[in-house]
């Protein structure tokens, strides 16, 4: 019964269609990742100037995305985006919107982190060097805290990876939506495919995550 | 804004979260009591079942709770294992907590200073007392931080638990905006209701860090 099973996810183009599936879900994290990553670095900078009231809104930005779980930020951007402020954007879309700034916010504190965890004494020695502000950003405070960055940046998009799951919340056509519908369709000749397709969608984001984690972990270890 | 809508769903948000909170709490209890179970596990480095149990935190660690409730509430029962919503959210939501937390206190564990150990060995200690008197009690204190975050994790997890039809906060939210279209305010009330669960449960936390900082020794 259980051999027989295993057949659905190779009936007719369903294998190449969960594969489609899996590519949205896969390119909407990279470009959520990228657009979050860089607006994430630009806010974590600005926190660790002066200003104190830049400093309190993006702090209060990123206690707002700590405290929303990612499923009701999604139905957020999905409710508000077109019943309110009358913004029509496909499901896609609005995932990558609703992930960028969630990853923005995240990535801040990360940023944030790593710049203060930098030695005041690299800091006067700069400064002793006659670095302005953006000289010291550049060749000092950047270049030393993106060690502490990058396995961070990881970590986070093994999360972000896990987190396109929650997208057929809002109808978007990735890898669990298209294996629902297999499921459905095939529910005559298959009645055990529901196993097999959530199993295969299961190890499918073990191999996105478990290579990602390892090396963000590999990384962690070398720092310390 | 309307308040009077506000007002009437005032009593069906409070069902949804008595209900977020109780599952919160079973699971973060089940996850740190199985967790540390595994930790231990691991710890002592036990044949058989630390592999079992290193291949099951990285199992867990890396795929969607959302992927994971769906395998225990719609593909069990095609082998005649039918667990309810509720049951399935909360083992789904241990199944993930308890990897996250033995991941947590085997950092804490690792974190304790290799003096420590030194010292330990040197008064006679054997393996068991070490980790009775050395290792553990400095190593939970160390754990501390990441244990807490996973706390604060898991109480947002809950969320998708709507995605099995469980009547917590976020599901109560969706029934109502499919009934009376009012999302604007059904939204603010679930942003709000998170709010009033997480903020008192991160301050606590806060300072809970703050109190065991000292309780390190050897740095």
């Amino acid at each position: 019964m259980l051999n027989s099973g295993i057949n659905v996810l190779f009936e007719g183009n369903n294998f190449a269609r969960l594969m489609a599936g899996l590519w949205t879900s896969i390119w909407i994290a990279v470009l959520s990742l990228v657009i979050g990553l860089i607006i994430g670095t630009l806010f974590g900078v600005l926190r660790t100037l002066p200003n104190k009231f830049i400093r309190f809104i993006l702090r209060l930005y990123l206690e707002f995305f700590r405290i929303v779980p990612t499923v009701v930020l999604l139905y957020l951007v999905y409710y508000i985006l077109p019943r309110t402020l009358h913004i029509n954007w496909a499901g896609t879309w609005m995932a990558t919107l609703a992930f960028s700034l969630w990853v923005a916010a995240e990535f801040s504190d990360i940023v944030r982190g790593a710049i203060e965890s930098v030695p005041k004494s690299q800091i006067n020695s700069g400064l002793a060097l006659g670095f302005n502000r953006w000289q010291l950003f550049k060749y000092v405070l950047i270049p030393q805290s993106v060690k502490l960055e990058i396995p961070a940046a990881i970590n986070l998009a093994t999360r972000v990876i896990k987190t396109t799951s929650l997208l057929m919340l809002i109808s978007v056509m990735e890898v669990i939506n298209v294996g629902q519908q297999i499921i459905e369709a095939n529910n005559q000749k298959y009645p055990i495919g529901v196993f097999w397709v959530y199993g295969f969608i299961f190890i499918l984001y073990f191999i996105l995550d478990y290579p990602l984690s390892v090396w963000s972990k590999r990384l962690v270890k070398k720092n310390s | 804004m309307n308040w009077e809508i506000v007002n009437q769903a005032l009593p069906f948000f409070a069902k949804g979260f008595e209900l977020t909170l109780w599952l919160s709490l079973i699971g973060i209890v089940g996850s740190i009591i199985v967790g540390a179970i595994v930790s231990l596990i691991e710890y002592f480095k036990i044949p058989v079942l630390s592999q079992f149990f290193k291949g099951y935190v990285e199992l867990a660690r890396n795929t969607p709770l959302l992927i994971q409730l769906f395998f225990l509430y719609y593909a069990f029962p095609a082998f005649g294992i039918k667990l309810s919503a509720e049951a399935s959210g909360i083992i789904g939501l241990i199944f993930l907590g308890a990897a996250y937390m033995a991941e947590g206190f085997m950092g804490g564990f690792n974190g304790v200073s290799k003096s420590q150990i030194d010292n330990g060995l040197a008064l006679g200690m054997n393996n068991f007392q070490l980790a009775r008197y050395v290792v553990f009690p400095q190593g939970l204190s160390l754990s501390v931080p990441a244990l807490s975050a996973n706390v604060i994790f898991l109480i947002k997890e809950t969320s998708i638990f709507s995605v099995i039809a469980i009547p917590e906060l976020t599901n109560t939210a969706l029934d109502l905006i499919g009934m009376y279209y009012h999302s604007n305010e059904y939204l603010l009330m679930l942003v709000v209701a998170y709010a009033i669960i997480l903020i008192p449960v991160i301050l606590f936390l806060n300072l809970l860090e703050r109190k065991v900082r000292n309780a390190q020794f050897g740095n």
